[in-house]
């Protein structure tokens, strides 16, 4: 479309010069973690830090719990995304591949159920996790964070499975497989490359939650995920600058590195949702 | 099971109302199973998604403190009271702000970009896609708290913007109410924008070249073919986009209760900030945790949302809907 040398230069210009802008504040992170707090306050502008502090980390690591933080989000994360993909993997098919009374009723209320905000139903469900002793344990934050119907990896798993041959069914049916051989065996495995977007997108968000694992654990600091430690690492440190970003260096850069490596899978799952 | 079925096999063979009735059997299983299937999302759908927004709606009639037996029934007055408190319709307003500035800035700077990354013949667009895509999977609650830092009084932009002279005195960007909805909406945008960038690539990439070919062989610049090719086939997906980020916007909680808190004195308070501040923090919430009272806030707010997907979305979704089900019918391999 844009034939020009000059003007494919000056769109190369922009778009580096863009790119800069984008990331900076993370760049700017990362070099702010190594900073002592009096080169954090007193070295402006400058990025790079004279002499790099690598005990920042040790302390967000240990003093300030961020190692307690990491291992919540991680088991938090970890639960949420498998049980995400046994639910909408076991809905998508059943949606998906089985004709059955009621099917088209159901299909109609997982998509009715998309627009509601979740943002309100937070103080009955932090009733409910505590009514059900979910309380003190990560349980009662896994179980909330997993609950809603996931409608976009529902929609994907069913299209998914909507679209196989039929054959292939049949020819496991003759082999003497079952319904739940050929789920398992069959149907599950072709379906990888779903499974794979949901655990992506799921883990991407699950990592960052934040109104969940904040409320539920507004009286179990120990229980606390990164975004939320976070928060109160800020409350009680408040003058920490270069800790704090060592903290935030430690959120983001797993999710980071993760998305990086996967990004197909994700940029793939985010089309789609548009797209179907 | 296995077994009775394998005898049925070989007994019904040849007779054709039974293999009918066994056909039957066979699908009445598999509806079973389907059902089997569905038990655990319906379960966990009634038990945390259905019962917390029926349970919102009942708080919202209690004048209830989150402790002890839901007894002070008060019919509408806390719908009353939010209604009559500026509080609640500033907090609005900001919300409102947020939403529509999010959407403008987010979705119109998202289709340049897409429009120019979508040239296959440009150079490390991949890598253009990644930067831009980065702040979408970052941690909103961390990013604004890195961002506070960054446009805080001392922070790094007025460190710049004093550096360069652009400035005498530093900017109270998240310290002046107006400024910081700005700099709310102008981060949002940013942290958002990949996502937008990605949802219009997918627009983009689904016309079809030979209309780019034949426009060319008609001599068609750039600018032309953008205007009577390109945006007019992007319009359907345009209303999802914009749905999508109006929606998304409603839900501005992570980054404003990191980045701002709701100040200075509650004037970057959206309508999801006002509700978290009234049901758990009795300090922010007026004296005392006042559940009901938010509940009722979150009805309102439920209702907004509704009816903004509702004037966005009834035409693109009835579409899709239909469009689902005719590619259904057509591949056979359910019937609906």
């Amino acid at each position: 479309m844009i034939s020009t040398k000059s003007a494919r230069l000056i769109v190369h210009v922009f778009l580096i010069a863009l790119g800069i802008v984008w990331i900076y504040p993370f760049v700017w992170m990362v070099f702010s973690s190594l900073k002592s707090n009096k080169e954090f306050l007193i070295s402006g502008t400058s990025l790079i830090p004279e002499d790099p502090q690598w005990e920042n980390y040790a302390n967000a690591w240990t003093t300030a719990n961020f190692q307690g933080y990491f291992i919540n989000t991680v088991i938090f994360t970890v639960a949420t995304v498998i049980i995400v993909i046994v639910l909408s993997s076991l809905t998508g098919y059943a949606l998906g591949r089985i004709d059955f009374p009621g099917r088209k009723t159901i299909m109609i209320i997982v998509v009715a159920i998309m627009f509601i905000p979740k943002g309100y139903t937070i103080i009955p469900l932090f009733k409910l996790v505590n009514q059900l002793g979910l309380a003190d344990s990560i349980v009662g934050i896994i179980v909330a964070e997993s609950s809603g119907a996931h409608v976009l990896f529902i929609l994907m798993f069913a299209s998914f499975f909507a679209n196989l041959p039929n054959s292939i069914e049949e020819a496991a049916e003759i082999d003497g497989a079952g319904f739940l051989t050929v789920f398992t065996r069959v149907m599950l495995p072709l379906s990888m490359p779903i499974v794979a977007t949901t655990a992506i997108m799921q883990f991407i968000w699950t990592w960052s939650s934040f109104l969940v694992p904040l409320v539920l654990t507004i009286n179990k600091p120990e229980l606390r995920t990164l975004a939320v430690g976070m928060q109160n690492f800020v409350q009680t440190y408040s003058v920490d600058f270069s800790g704090m970003a060592a903290g935030a260096t430690i959120s983001l850069i797993p999710v980071m590195i993760i998305f990086i490596i996967m990004q197909r899978y994700f940029i793939e799952g985010v089309a789609g949702a548009v797209k179907s | 099971m296995a077994k009775n079925m394998e005898i049925e096999q070989k007994t019904e063979v040849n007779s054709r109302p039974k293999v009918k009735s066994r056909l039957r059997t066979h699908k009445k299983k598999k509806a079973i199973w389907a059902y089997i299937f569905l038990a655990p999302q319906i379960i966990i759908f009634f038990v945390f998604s259905l019962y917390p927004i029926i349970m919102s709606y009942v708080y919202s009639f209690y004048n209830w403190t989150g402790i002890g037996p839901l007894d002070e029934f008060v019919g509408f007055e806390n719908y009353a009271q939010l209604l009559s408190q500026p509080r609640f319709w500033n907090s609005a307003l900001v919300s409102i702000y947020y939403i529509v500035g999010t959407t403008v800035l987010g979705v119109g700077v998202a289709l340049i970009l897409a429009i120019i990354l979508n040239d296959q013949k440009l150079k490390g667009k991949g890598l253009y896609r990644t930067i831009y895509f980065l702040p979408v999977v970052t941690t909103t609650a961390i990013v604004g708290i890195i961002m506070g830092s960054i446009f805080g009084i001392n922070g790094f932009v007025n460190q710049l913007l004093l550096t360069f002279n652009i400035v005498d005195r530093p900017i109270p960007w998240l310290t002046n109410g107006p400024l910081a909805i700005i700099i709310l909406i102008v981060i949002g945008s940013w942290k958002g924008l990949g996502i937008n960038m990605i949802y219009w690539l997918a627009g983009l990439q689904s016309i079809p070249n030979e209309l780019y070919e034949s426009a060319q062989l008609d001599g068609a610049g750039f600018w032309r073919t953008l205007r009577h090719i390109t945006l007019p086939l992007l319009k359907p997906i345009a209303a999802v986009i914009i749905l999508l980020s109006l929606v998304s916007g409603i839900n501005a909680f992570d980054l404003v209760k990191t980045l701002t808190g709701g100040g200075p004195n509650f004037a970057t308070e959206t309508m999801d900030l006002f509700i978290y501040n009234f049901a758990f923090s009795a300090q922010l919430g007026g004296g005392q945790v006042r559940m009901g009272y938010a509940s009722a806030a979150g009805v309102l707010l439920g209702l907004f949302t509704f009816v903004i997907s509702m004037v966005f979305g009834a035409a693109s979704f009835t579409k899709e809907i239909a469009k689902i089900r005719g590619d259904k019918k057509k591949k056979g391999g359910v019937k609906a």
